[in-house]
């Protein structure tokens, strides 16, 4: 069974108070998440994800399609108690402390009385705000918000955490912080989808990733599967300022850096450059095949409209 | 389910007490004290007419005004601030929430006006040295306030969920005050003729009746309520509230959350 | 989300059962209130402090006054009432918060002084509002001729009457009777020509149904008073003529004595009794008149709501 199923879901916002006109969000998305898996959901800005997380947690009402969690309708009530969510920009009740807040939420997810102030207690402890308790949230930074979205999100011990751009808004210590606790996650078992546009982040963490963009689904797959697919190049660093005229003809990208120069290059035209190089007198600093990053991937797929990508599997 | 939303209202409730609007019972008491010196001096018939008047019109503006304030952001402010993300994300249904908030707010007011009644008690007190026996229909004036406030909290909370703050403001004081003339308005409707008579007939039936649920006057007047009033008046008044909670909760429940 | 169904299946029934509750209580506590409801308005009797409550907005409440009193009126003139004890108060309130609402005053001169059961029978009061319209609005040749009007048929006082009706008939746009009745007052007080004239300037010169019908019900009882009169005198004639009652009014025509068949202002012949008294044919269509009744009948009460609009020929 699929922890989440998307079946078509299709949202289309109606804009404009006297002339509605229709804005296309989210086109017939289909999409499966197994259980146990950390599930990256990439897009650049306005490329649909918000709409898609708000559509599974019934915020918004799909124009078209449904969603199964853990095999039951996403609108179910039952889901409700297995999941847990962190918006984009969270934003809570300011007049409660983070203790009251997470006590709160806490009463609403039908955590019994007797538990519920160890696992406030465990949580604040668990997200690095051991100590900010009883501040009020109105006094909260942006980054400590984040972090109680967080803490509000995994509390009641769901099953599937979805979670928002969870990297926003957080220092670089922070960010290692949530990865490792997104870690932690997948040990305890549970399932994590979450959405963001940082791809480094997704890289290290996803066991799969989508990739949307314009409200259209581009490609579903492992990292490494998606990256691969792209083709090999190579990195060939030598002295001197001088870019031979049959190296440029192999269609490198150079950049000149200090006294010595820096081409990438398809793999399969190593051989020729090395060969102009030695022609030329040239001398070889380095040679390095370069990996193929999602970063290259989103440049080399989605940089125009125009151009979409074959779709991988 | 129940609980959840005795949760929701007692949130609200802090809500309410956080942004301090149990303050406002300071500007009642002075009010009130002030109001009592003054008429001690001046008059010694008048003087309890004047207290009762005074200090149930007191409570019953004070509380329409928190109502209405407080009521018309209950839904749409949450809306406006995302608050409600992580609550809908949570095993709370729309429903609940619009009859949590409703409870929470209407608490809040019942409180208020409890602590009210015995400033105005003790004012009465105050000037005329002792209660008399007639003064227990204040009591029932006070429940009608606190029925008025039900019907407007409820008022609040419809328009809360589909219009912004200050159209619902505008809208639910208009109400308040046409409303305090409802049964003038079926007068007037009932001079009319032909399709506008049905047309002002409905509307007037519509327009919350808070002119039968004053009886501050007659209380003043040591007069007695009858039975049936108060019982066909609270029926009136939960039926009313609630109708306007259905509206509240059949609106929400189409939203789409910013 | 999806408005779930059962939500929204059980919201519209409540919706709709509250809907019926509150029309029925409503009606209910309209009618226990009936009444009630206008004494305690009037625990602010005072004119003068509800003024200053309605904070300036005394045109409107005035407005809201004069629909109570008319309201009051109709509620009570249904019952049979043993006095309209709140009509002068009412009354007096709206001409304070509005002293231009001229047809306050008209009704105050109709239905405030006019006895029992089809006015409060206060002509003293009525005299006193109209002089403070007077004071108010000394152009308004109506109010003039309203005073004139009590003057004349509820206190008797002729010579008051037609001073007032001469002070009228200075005014702009005084109606031509003015003057004839100020001449008329001294020797044909208590005639039926005289009477007719008023009720014909009251009835001209209002914009109040309520009032033009009570003008109208009185022009038609003149009529049929002044009719039986002359039939019966004719009846006596004939039988000097002929030595017998006639055995109907058929028997004038042939006598020469009428041109046709006398109709009263419904339309209707009159009735030729066996005795030879006169009737009317519906006494039902004719309150005010004190003739033509069958014998021990008395005159029905008016239906303002009911009466016809046209004048009699
Ligand atoms: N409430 C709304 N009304 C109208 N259009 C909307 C609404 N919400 C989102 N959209 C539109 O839907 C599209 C997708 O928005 P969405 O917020 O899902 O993007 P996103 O992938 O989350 O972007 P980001 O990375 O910036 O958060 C955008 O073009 C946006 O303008
Ligand atoms: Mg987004």
């Amino acid at each position: 069974m699929s922890a989440i199923q998307i079946l078509g879901l299709e949202k289309t916002y109606t804009i404009g108070f006297w002339r509605k006109r229709p804005k296309r969000a989210l086109r017939p998305l289909h999409l499966a998440v197994e259980e146990g898996e950390i599930f990256g959901f990439l897009g650049p800005n306005g490329a649909g994800k918000t709409t898609t997380l708000k559509l599974l947690m019934g915020l918004v009402s799909p124009t078209a399609g449904s969603a199964r969690i853990l095999g039951i309708d996403a609108n179910d009530p039952r889901v409700k108690a297995q999941i847990g969510f962190l918006p984009e920009q969270p934003y809570f009740y300011d007049y409660l402390t983070a203790r009251e807040l997470l006590e709160y939420y806490g009463q609403l997810s039908g955590i019994p009385a007797k538990d519920r102030g160890g696992k406030v207690e465990a949580m604040l402890q668990r997200v690095g705000l051991p100590d900010a308790g009883d501040i009020q949230l109105r006094k909260f930074s942006k980054g400590m918000l984040q972090r109680v979205g967080i803490a509000q999100a995994i509390l009641h011990d769901p099953k599937v955490v979805f979670l928002d751009e969870p990297m926003s808004g957080l220092d670089p210590m922070g960010r290692r912080e949530v990865r490792d606790l997104i870690e932690q996650l997948k040990k305890e078992g549970k399932t994590v989808f979450f959405s963001t546009h940082i791809l480094s982040d997704a890289e290290a963490l996803c066991d799969r990733v989508a990739i949307i963009h314009l409200g259209e689904l581009r490609s579903v797959g492992v990292v490494a599967d998606l990256t691969s697919s792209m083709h090999g190049k190579v990195e060939l660093i030598w002295q001197g300022a001088v870019v031979p005229a049959s190296i440029r003809a192999l269609g490198a990208e150079c950049h000149l850096s200090a006294d010595t120069m820096r081409a990438v290059l398809a793999e399969d035209k190593q051989d020729a450059a090395i060969d102009a190089l030695r022609r030329e007198k040239l001398r070889l600093v380095s040679i390095t095949p370069v990996r193929a990053t999602l970063e290259d991937y989103f440049l080399q797929n989605l940089r125009s409209e125009n151009a979409p990508s074959e779709v991988m599997a | 389910m129940k609980a959840r939303i005795s949760y929701i209202a007692a949130n609200t409730f802090r809500e309410a007490v956080r942004d301090r609007v149990l303050y406002n019972l300071i500007a009642f008491a002075l009010l009130l004290v002030g109001a009592a010196i003054l008429v001690g001096q001046i008059s010694i018939d008048i003087e309890r007419l004047v207290v009762i008047n005074l200090g149930l019109t007191a409570v019953s503006l004070f509380g329409m005004l928190i109502a209405i304030f407080i009521g018309i952001g209950l839904v749409s402010k949450e809306i406006e601030k995302r608050t409600l993300y992580t609550m809908f994300s949570r095993p709370v249904r729309r429903w609940e929430f619009i009859v949590g908030k409703f409870f929470g707010l209407a608490g809040t007011l019942v409180v208020n006006t409890f602590l009210m009644a015995i400033g105005v008690f003790a004012a009465l007190l105050y000037v005329s040295h002792h209660l008399q026996k007639p003064d227990a229909w204040l009591l029932v004036a006070l429940y009608f306030i606190i029925l008025q406030f039900l019907m407007i909290t409820a008022i609040a909370l419809l328009f809360s969920s589909f219009s912004s703050p200050l159209l619902s403001a505008v809208f639910a004081f208009s109400l308040f005050v046409v409303g305090s003339f409802a049964e003038d308005l079926r007068g007037f409707a009932a001079m009319t003729k032909g399709v506008t008579r049905w047309l002002a007939t409905g509307a007037a039936y519509l327009i919350p009746n808070f002119s039968a649920l004053n009886v501050i006057s007659s209380v003043a007047h040591g007069e007695a309520v009858s039975g049936q009033l108060v019982f066909y008046n609270s029926a009136y008044a939960l039926f009313y509230a609630a109708l306007a909670l259905c509206g509240a909760v059949l609106i929400f429940e189409r939203r789409d959350l910013k | 989300m999806k408005p779930a169904r059962g939500t929204t299946v059980i919201a519209s029934i409540l919706l709709i059962a509250c809907l019926s509750g509150t029309v029925f209580t409503l009606d209910r506590v309209d009618r226990l209130r009936t009444g009630a409801s206008l004494e305690e308005i009037l625990y602010i009797s005072s004119p003068k402090v509800l003024k200053r409550l309605s904070l300036g907005y005394d045109g409107l409440l005035a407005d809201v006054y004069w629909t109570r009193a008319v309201q009051y009126f109709g509620h009570k003139h249904r019952s049979n009432p043993e006095n309209y004890k709140l009509l002068a108060p009412l009354l007096e309130i709206t001409t304070y918060l509005d002293p231009h609402l001229v047809v306050a005053y008209e009704f105050g001169a109709n239905f405030l002084a006019s006895p029992l059961p089809d006015g409060a029978g206060e002509p003293e009061r009525a005299v006193q509002l109209i002089e403070n319209g007077i004071r108010a609005n000394p152009d308004e040749w109506r109010l003039y001729y309203n005073l004139g009007f009590i003057y004349y048929m509820e206190m008797s006082d002729y010579a008051k009457a037609a001073h007032a009706f001469a002070r009228g008939s200075e005014r702009p746009g005084a109606h031509s009777f003015l003057k004839i009745l100020a001449a008329s007052m001294a020797q044909h007080a208590g005639e039926l020509e005289t009477a007719r004239m008023l009720w014909i300037t009251t009835f001209e010169s209002t914009h109040d149904k309520q009032i033009k019908s009570n003008a109208l019900a009185h022009l038609r009882a003149l009529k049929v008073e002044e009719d039986v009169t002359n039939l019966e005198k004719l009846v006596a004639r004939y039988r000097e003529r002929t030595g017998r009652l006639p055995a109907s009014l058929n028997d004038f025509v042939s006598a020469g004595m009428l041109p046709g068949i006398s109709v009263d202002p419904t339309g209707r012949p009159y009735k030729l009794m066996p005795d030879g008294t006169i009737e009317v044919r519906n006494p039902d269509d004719f309150p005010f008149i004190t003739k033509g009744l069958p014998p021990g009948r008395q005159a029905p009460r008016p239906d303002f709501g009911k009466l016809k609009m046209d004048l009699p020929p």
